[in-house]
């Protein structure tokens, strides 16, 4: 018996909608089709403060907070940057509760010392504002900027060598956590991929540490992103974590979210279309209507204005791994979706948004991310789709890109996409140069782009998508060349791409829609 | 190995060629010689605005010719004075950093400037530059002519001069890099592979916009 999520599409079932960038697309998927949707929100803590303070107090396999404390200590609060969750969470953001919670015990305790890092590795610097949004106003006015700030992968004096692991993977954070008496790192865990050891040598290293694990080899071996023991990129991190867990004091609290990004008007976006009532219909026809109509800066606006209700599920605090794994429970309760057997043909909407692009543009390069790479992989088990099967996508993949944000991916994707999309070939033969390129170091470090190693790394992030899926065809597409610049082919409708699908297909292939988003993951068997 | 060429005024110093000038004329030999200069300067103030508007290279001249009489010594006794207190206080924040990074990457970095060479010179040797391409004044029985020295670095010249300086360092220009604030600079960002724009007047942030040009500041935004 198909779980109830798991709806297969009859003659009378209604279309499907699905997101189409930052509008949405109607489609009609044939009969025999299966639609798998996201488990609904779980329920959010009632009392999150007690829940807060009930954590620290009582952490997995470490002292309470307040045992490591001591007058006159230097404490290093490392926080998770905007990539993190997505949207951006209603205010109060979780990290600002939990801070004012931290802060409140140290100054408590005598500790004064205490400087705030986002730990940003080499995604972009967050602006004051943006930053104000995750602290609070209170926390910002306080602290920022002298002692709430970006990590600065690139300061030549802000890096310390920790170690290396045995497998010679070197481990070098920020100088100042290093150097901190306690590093107490503060964690919204948005998937399972995120968290863990992670935050502190992912959040707060830079392109020496980075080169370890966000590389074509490792990527190929991940099976998937979402699957920490399945996860090469997890078991080199883990390595990592290691390390610094050794040489560093340091203190997690790992928080987890529902899936409840949509409010209250726009709930019917994650729920079965022929479940949905007539105000529910209408809704969705008008908002359909509606986004077709608005321009792209006007949707922009009004997606990146709409921060989502996020309950919160969890508060774990203590040692990373302990904590980590009631995190990873929590986050599989709410995502994992049962599902029996792959498919030949994977069907997906690609959203308006990424972790790489909160208030700006989601680019081609980032479409790729998403569909070959978190979507692909928001599975456990088995992939979703058979390998060499194909994956649908509906997005305009419009060649536009944020200059300030995304300003080295314009030259990977126009300068160096066009000689090879072999991700090994563009690691060994541009990577490095590109990576240390110093007029796009100096907009990663005084401005507020990604770091130049980072358009290689969303390259990567798609490789094991790549290299599963046998076809990737994106419907309704603006152009036609960015599409083959990513070697993907394009169709007009979803009944051209299925056509198209269905070539290379066994007879009577299985389709699968996998409705995202708000975000989940299918525990496929077989 | 690639090189580097930066524009330096407004580009990785506040400063613009008027106010080492103005300390030069300020600091005369005594402080009559410096009113006179300093009036001389402001009657010819809108001739140099004029000149501003249609031409760099005219403006250059213009203005380096109220050097016109100053001693060679002199020019370089003040040197330093003059770089310590009026272009290293207006260096940006993450100018030596910028040169620094460039540095190790193993590029040649040359300092590209309508200012002039012995002051030019002093910046290089604080940031770290390995090269200077600067007006330089003509001199003659020790005296300062007011004359520019051909040829007049300005505008579309510094294209010329950097495509020069690259053939002769066996640098291929698709490997360079330049960074300049100002339009009046395209030529010169034009020539290499690597054009940048950092602090860029309206014109040219439209310009590097259109073409995917990197826009960078040089202080945290």
């Amino acid at each position: 018996m198909t779980h109830p999520l798991v709806v297969t599409l009859d003659k009378k079932s209604a279309p499907r909608t699905l997101f189409y960038g930052d509008r949405l697309m109607e489609v009609d998927l044939p009969v025999g089709t299966r639609v798998i949707y996201p488990r609904p929100p779980m329920a959010a803590l009632k009392d999150v403060d007690a829940a807060i303070r009930y954590a620290i107090n009582h952490p997995h396999n470490s002292d309470p907070l307040h045992a490591k404390l001591r007058p006159g200590m230097k404490v290093v609060i490392a926080i998770d940057d905007i990539s993190l969750p997505l949207p951006p969470m209603k205010r109060p953001d979780i990290r600002e509760r939990v801070l004012t919670i931290v802060l409140q015990q140290l100054a408590d305790h005598g500790v004064d010392d205490v400087t705030m890092i986002i730990a940003t590795s080499v995604h972009r610097r967050m602006t004051s504002d943006e930053i104000r949004w995750i602290v609070g106003d209170r926390i910002h006015g306080a602290y920022y900027p002298d002692r709430l700030y970006n990590h600065d992968a690139e300061d030549p004096d802000g890096m310390k060598y920790v170690g290396t692991t045995e497998l010679g993977e070197e481990v070098e954070l920020n100088k100042k956590a290093v150097e901190s008496d306690l590093l107490i790192y503060v964690n919204l865990n948005l998937v399972p991929m995120d968290g863990g050891h992670k935050s502190v040598s992912v959040g707060l290293c830079g392109y020496r540490s980075l080169k370890a694990h966000h590389n074509p080899r490792v990527m190929r071996n991940c099976h998937s992103y979402m699957d920490p023991k399945s996860s090469e990129l997890n078991s080199s991190v883990e390595r990592m974590g290691k390390i610094t867990n050794k040489n560093l004091n340091v203190f997690t609290i790992e928080t987890t979210v529902n899936n409840r990004m949509f409010d209250r008007p726009l709930e019917f976006l994650a729920k079965n279309e022929d479940d949905l009532t007539a105000t529910e219909r209408f809704g969705l026809k008008a908002l359909t209507a509606t986004l077709a109509r608005t321009p792209q800066a006007a949707r922009q606006a009004i997606f990146s204005r709409v921060p989502s209700p996020y309950g919160v599920t969890g508060v774990f605090a203590g040692e990373t791994e302990a904590v980590h794994a009631q995190t990873l429970k929590k986050s599989y309760e709410q995502y994992l979706v049962p599902v029996k057997g792959q498919c030949d043909i994977m069907v997906a909407g690609i959203p308006y948004i990424s972790p790489y692009n909160v208030n700006s543009f989601l680019n081609p390069l980032l479409v790729q991310v998403l569909a070959q790479g978190y979507i692909f992989n928001c599975y456990r088990g088995q992939p979703l789709v058979k390998k060499g099967g194909t994956m649908i996508i509906t997005h305009p993949m419009t060649d536009m890109f944020d200059k300030n944000h995304h300003a080295p991916y314009i030259e990977f994707v126009h300068n160096l996409l066009p000689e090879t999309r072999d991700a090994m070939e563009l690691h060994k033969r541009f990577e490095a140069k590109f990576a240390s390129n110093p007029a796009y170091i100096q907009m990663y470090r005084t401005g507020h782009a990604y770091h130049p190693a980072h358009p290689f790394f969303m390259w990567y992030w798609g490789e094991a998508g790549r290299q599963w899926l046998g076809r990737v065809i994106v419907v309704g597409a603006d152009n036609e060349y960015m599409p083959k610049l990513f070697g993907y082919e394009t169709a007009k409708t979803m009944t051209q791409a299925l056509d198209m699908a269905r070539e290379t297909a066994p007879a009577s292939p299985d389709i699968t829609c996998f409705h995202f988003s708000p975000i989940m993951m299918a525990d496929v068997t077989v | 190995m690639a090189a580097s060429y930066f524009d330096v005024d407004g580009t990785l110093v506040r400063t613009n060629l008027v106010h080492p000038t103005l300390f030069y004329l300020v600091n005369q030999h005594n402080p009559l010689a410096s009113a006179a200069k300093l009036l001389q300067t402001a009657v010819r103030s809108p001739q140099l605005l004029l000149a501003e508007l249609r031409d760099r290279r005219t403006f250059n001249e213009l203005l380096f010719s109220a050097y016109a009489g100053t001693s060679h010594d002199r020019l370089h006794l003040l040197a330093d004075e003059c770089f310590d207190t009026i272009i290293k206080p207006a260096l940006f924040p993450n100018a030596r950093a910028l040169v620094r990074r460039c540095r190790d990457e193993g590029q040649e970095v040359v300092l590209v400037s309508g200012a002039l060479d012995f002051l030019m010179d002093r910046l290089a040797a604080y940031l770290g530059a390995t090269g200077v391409i600067a007006n330089r004044l003509e001199v003659k029985d020790g005296y300062a002519t007011g004359r520019l020295l051909r040829p007049v670095v300005a505008g579309p010249e510094k294209a010329r001069l950097i495509r020069q300086h690259a053939r002769d360092g066996g640098h291929d220009l698709d490997d360079c890099f330049a960074y300049s604030d100002s339009y009046s600079d395209v030529p010169m960002l034009s020539v290499v592979g690597h054009p940048a724009a950092v602090n860029p007047d309206t014109r040219l942030a439209m310009l590097a916009k259109a073409y995917g040009w990197p826009v960078l500041t040089l202080e945290r935004t």
